[in-house]
């Protein structure tokens, strides 16, 4: 099977205008991954099916993942007047990355026994512009899992068949994977709390009894 | 009134057969408890295995597992009830006639068990129904339900025809119906049926008749 950086040049070759980056992993496994620009997601994605080299015909699990706005601190230097002298003062610039939503489709070739390739495309941010290509014109085996996606993480697939929830309620209005999700506070005994539970139990304990202890006051 | 049971094998002794109507109804319904049909997750496995020749849960009365809410008198939960799966349940409930019994079969489904911090599953279906029996396990081998289905027969024997403590099916005035909760923007709502949970505490003279 190619490597990802000859399957990276073979889609270059035939599609020059595509915007293709390739992410290493630097893990022992080293599956390193293709981030495709949404605008470009079914064009590559129809290349990766019908080449006949890689023939990935089998999306065998597409899913979510949630990326939080990155913090990241720098020092820079700088020189700077200070009561008519020169200093060289450090400063710390703090960069803010925007965060996004992401989903990765495991791709797999029936026809030439290997794989699997990594696919992946990126909201533009978490909140309003979550619109993503649908892969299942591409490859069947997406409907459903986009349908999780959808209903987990919240991305919305343009040109997917039946977009609805799966796994909640329609009324659910809520992502419970992504990771600002706040669950409804209701906690009762826990029997090993712990983090963020222990936390959050405590909480609600102390409201509790604060409202106990109101309700007596007033009698 | 209950007969006293010294007297009562001193007249077997001499060819008498003496009991009481409630004797009698308790031990004819105890006998004949039919289960319904459904398994919610890996539970009802055990639950299947139980009814089969090896453990053969018919031995105890439970002939046969009814496909209708209608005919059923049990209603073993087997599994997870997912917040998706609450509303069904407590539907099913509603549908089956009096009197009727819950047995809660699991971590799952008495408490969450292992998703009890999830976003999906209900802490526990006493929240909505009223359980008679719980078996803690995960899941409980089939011995565990037959232990909690002969800790049903002895509960149902023990029930009064009359009186305070008579059960729902004797008392007019008893609600029967179970509100089926909504599902919600967030949870389920309301998250809990206050009338049943939490549990009410036992009348003090109820628990000296157990004791």
């Amino acid at each position: 099977m190619k490597t990802a950086e000859e399957i990276l040049a073979a889609i270059k070759t035939a599609l020059p205008e595509a915007k293709v980056e390739l992410v290493q992993n630097p893990s022992v496994s080293g599956q390193h991954s293709l981030v495709v620009a949404p605008e470009d997601g079914l064009a590559v994605a129809v290349f990766l099916r019908d080449d006949s080299e890689l023939a990935l015909d089998f999306c065998s699990n597409a899913t979510g993942v949630d990326w939080l706005d990155k913090e990241t601190t720098e020092k820079v230097k700088a020189t700077e007047v200070v009561d008519g002298e020169e200093k060289v003062i450090e400063k710390t610039v703090k960069h803010i990355q925007p965060g996004y939503l992401e989903s990765v489709y495991h791709l797999y070739s029936m026809r030439q026994k290997h794989g699997p390739v990594i696919f992946r495309m990126r909201t533009a941010n978490r909140t309003d512009q979550v619109e993503l290509p649908s892969m299942t014109p591409v490859w069947r085996s997406c409907e459903f899992q986009e349908r999780e996606i959808f209903d987990l993480f919240g991305i919305v697939f343009k040109g997917h068949p039946d977009l609805r929830r799966i796994l909640m309620w329609d009324e659910f209005e809520d992502h419970p994977m992504r990771r600002d999700y706040v669950d409804p506070d209701d906690y009762e005994y826990e029997p090993t709390p712990h983090d963020e539970v222990l936390k959050r139990a405590q909480e609600h304990q102390a409201q509790q009894n604060e409202a106990k202890q109101a309700a007596e006051v007033t009698q | 009134m209950a007969v006293e049971p010294d007297l009562k094998i001193e007249l077997g002794k001499q060819g008498v057969f003496v009991t009481t109507l409630n004797e009698l109804y308790n031990w004819g319904r105890r006998n004949s408890v039919w289960p319904m049909q459904f398994g919610l997750a890996c539970c009802a496995i055990e639950m299947i295995a139980t009814t089969m020749a090896r453990y053969d849960l018919a031995r105890f009365g439970a002939e046969v597992f009814r496909p209708s809410p209608r005919q059923a008198d049990l209603m073993i939960i087997s599994g997870t009830v997912t917040k998706k799966m609450a509303p069904q349940v407590v539907r099913l409930y509603n549908q089956m006639a009096e009197p009727r019994y819950v047995i809660a079969m699991g971590a799952c489904a008495i408490s969450g068990g292992p998703f009890k911090q999830g976003y999906n599953v209900l802490k526990g279906i006493d929240r909505y129904i009223p359980v008679d029996v719980h078996i803690p396990g995960c899941p409980p081998r089939p011995e565990a339900l037959i232990h909690a289905f002969m800790t049903l027969q002895k509960r149902i024997e023990e029930q009064p025809l009359t009186g305070e403590n008579r059960p729902r099916h004797l008392d007019a005035d008893a609600q029967g119906l179970f509100p089926v909760p909504e599902p919600g923007a967030h949870d389920l709502v309301p998250p809990v049926n206050r009338l049943v949970w939490p549990l009410p505490a036992p009348k003090p003279d109820a628990t000296e008749k157990q004791g």
